[in-house]
């Protein structure tokens, strides 16, 4: 090294607006760092604190459970597809394969002891593994809309649900106001009270609700939304009969089915005409599109989640294959950010041994509303 | 790797694969530290995001290995000889754990997804496989260190960036011009140089890169 103090003369004549600006380039930096993380903002609604959020209106936090669609069960069986879905999307699970899934039924709602006869919505996840090394991973509900349209109206919807800590029970004029705000809650509220309900999950219809684009190998791009219909008959459970059907009637009801045989649905797929909306997922697309029909989930077995295999999978809609992507639906990208917040919480739960009922090693309470 | 060279040989300038690595890394890894936060708190913008950080995070790893190699066949220029020893330390320790992180995140990253049982995709079609089994302790752990590791790489990056602009603006030594720049044919013209530093640039290792 030649001897040479450069420092010298610049550290005792100009120190203080170099360090100034260094201070503040470096300050900048992590000022943004902390805006974008969202620190400096608690107003701004995240996925944390929309998780948050559901945590509250579950009333207490299950240690270990999915903090919406706590109680449900793991499933395991096939997706066979016809050959019709081919010329829709190059998803290889469309070729008459046979694809295995790991997948999962359930009620909604975020307790794990929920009563299986109260649970207005019933869902289906699927996690399917394509022979080709890709994976599609479904969350369907029962209902065939969502109850409204953007992100900020279902966080306020699930504020306005939320318990009251002094009455136990969501505030009547929170409820009151959050349907004055949004009258597009109508359609699915008059759902809510006027379909019927089905005996089983074995009959009941799941719906992926949001709009997807199936993408086949030519290149063509079409927006659908898809169901799963059941072929098992509908049969329909009046009130009374559900407030006197025993809590986990739903997993007692497929176990007995599974033990006779297999649960079959129709994967039927819903093609969009230029103009659909595709961002709106409380608007249904009017009944005459054309629908097809194109392959069958077979459920063949059951295991209870705690030791079951769906235990451990986030069901994010938007774990698709090549030929299928998510739609400019604002929902689905929401939905994607906060079942990982779920998911982390809940896998965190277990990792720190929070969560005995939710693996097993302790018996859950019955269930109770 | 040092004795290679006799100390008067010693370079002034990291070689140009240096250089090239460390500007597009440094571009790369800033930008994989505010994507992830970005894409952790946006109800909207995840799914876009998440598909630029997986690949992006594996890009990085591919290219740490090249630069740790380059790193350890060709010796870096000394700092100056009048820094004091805690900075000389503080230098060390951080350029080697910038390295570990450089390694560590993307791999934690990878196999956090393995543990979580997300298909690890790069790109619409091509997955890497799985290199830790798909288990909810496992998960719990990796997610926890992508979390607090990304966090402590931020800061010593905010580090290493006033520590840099420090001896740029306020030492005005021979430091950031060794990242900066390779060695320059006609010294006396380049961009100023501190008065007193003789032009011995010859020992820049460009050559043998
Ligand atoms: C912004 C709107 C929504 C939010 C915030 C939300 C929130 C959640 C959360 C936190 C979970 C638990 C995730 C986990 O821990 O794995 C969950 C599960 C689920 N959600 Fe949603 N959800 C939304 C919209 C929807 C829609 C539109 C559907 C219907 C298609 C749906 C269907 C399901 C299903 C089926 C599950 C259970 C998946 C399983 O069995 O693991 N969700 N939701
Ligand atoms: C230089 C490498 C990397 C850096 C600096 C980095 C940085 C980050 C940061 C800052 C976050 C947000 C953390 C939080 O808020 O908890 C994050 C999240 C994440 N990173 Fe990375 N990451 C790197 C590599 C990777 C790689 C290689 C992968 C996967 C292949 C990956 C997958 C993820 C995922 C999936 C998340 C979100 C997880 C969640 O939402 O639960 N990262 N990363």
């Amino acid at each position: 090294m030649p001897v040479n103090d450069p420092a010298d003369a610049p550290m005792t004549r100009h120190r203080w607006p170099a360090l100034l600006a260094i201070a503040l380039i470096v300050g900048g930096v992590a000022l943004a760092f902390g805006w974008i993380a969202g620190w400096l903002t608690p107003g701004r609604l995240t996925p944390q604190r929309f998780t948050n959020a559901i945590e509250s209106g579950n009333g207490q936090i299950y240690r270990g459970y999915r903090r919406a669609h706590a109680k449900g069960v793991c499933v395991a069986g096939y997706f066979e597809g016809n050959g019709q879905g081919v010329a829709l999307s190059s998803a290889r699970l469309f070729a008459p394969v046979r694809t295995p899934f790991a997948g999962r039924l359930s009620i909604a709602g975020g307790s794990p002891y929920g009563l299986d006869g109260k649970a207005r919505v019933r869902s289906m996840a699927l996690e399917l593994n394509s022979d080709d090394g890709q994976q599609w991973r479904m969350a369907m509900n029962s209902f065939p809309f969502f109850g409204v349209s953007t992100v900020s109206a279902f966080y306020e919807q699930t504020r306005a649900n939320t318990p009251d800590p002094a009455t136990g029970k969501p505030d009547p004029a929170k409820q009151a106001a959050f349907l004055r705000a949004h009258p597009e809650f109508a359609r699915f509220a008059s759902w809510a009270k006027s379909a019927p309900w089905s005996t089983s999950w074995a009959n009941t219809t799941f719906n992926g609700v949001n709009a997807f684009r199936f993408i086949n190998a030519r290149g063509d791009v079409r927006n659908v939304r898809w169901s799963m219909q059941p072929q098992a008959a509908f049969a329909a459970m009046t009130a009374e009969q559900r407030a006197a059907a025993d809590g986990n009637f739903l997993s007692e009801d497929l176990q007995a089915r599974l033990a006779r045989a297999p649960l079959r649905w129709d994967m039927v797929v819903t093609l969009a005409q230029p103009g659909d909306p595709t961002a709106d997922p409380a608007q249904p697309w009017p009944e005459d599109r054309q629908h097809v029909t194109v392959g069958t989930v077979v459920i063949e077995s059951s295991t209870p989640q705690a030791n079951g295999a769906c235990r451990d999978i986030n069901y994010d809609p938007l774990v698709l294959p090549t030929g299928v992507q998510g739609s400019d639906d604002p929902i689905l990208a929401a939905r994607s950010a906060v079942y990982s917040v779920s998911f982390n919480r809940r896998e965190h739960d277990i990792a720190s041994g929070k969560a005995d009922t939710a693996v097993g090693k302790t018996a859950a309470p019955e269930a109770r509303p | 790797m040092n004795d290679l060279h006799p100390a008067r040989l010693a370079p002034r300038h990291f070689n140009l694969t240096a250089r090239v690595l460390h500007w597009s890394m440094a571009l790369a890894i800033l930008a994989m530290l505010f994507v992830g936060i970005g894409m952790v708190t946006s109800l909207s913008l995840r799914p876009t995001l998440v598909s630029l950080h997986r690949p992006l995070g594996i890009a990085i790893l591919l290219l740490a290995i090249v630069r740790l190699v380059n790193r350890l066949r060709h010796r870096p220029p000394p700092l100056p000889a009048d820094l004091p020893r805690v900075q000389v330390l503080a230098a060390k320790a951080s350029h080697w754990l910038l390295y570990a992180l450089m390694f560590a995140m993307p791999l934690i990253g990878w196999s956090m997804l393995s543990a979580g049982g997300y298909p690890v995709t790069m790109f619409k079609g091509f997955n890497l496989p799985p290199i830790v089994p798909h288990d909810a302790t496992v998960y719990a752990a990796l997610r926890g260190a992508h979390t607090w590791l990304a966090l402590l790489l931020f800061a010593t990056v905010l580090l290493h960036l006033a520590a840099a602009l420090f001896h740029a603006w306020v030492r005005r030594d021979e430091v950031f011009p060794s990242m900066a720049r390779g060695a320059s044919p006609t010294p006396a013209s380049a961009a100023p140089e501190p008065a007193g530093v003789s032009p011995r640039d010859s020992g820049d290792n460009d050559a043998d890169s």
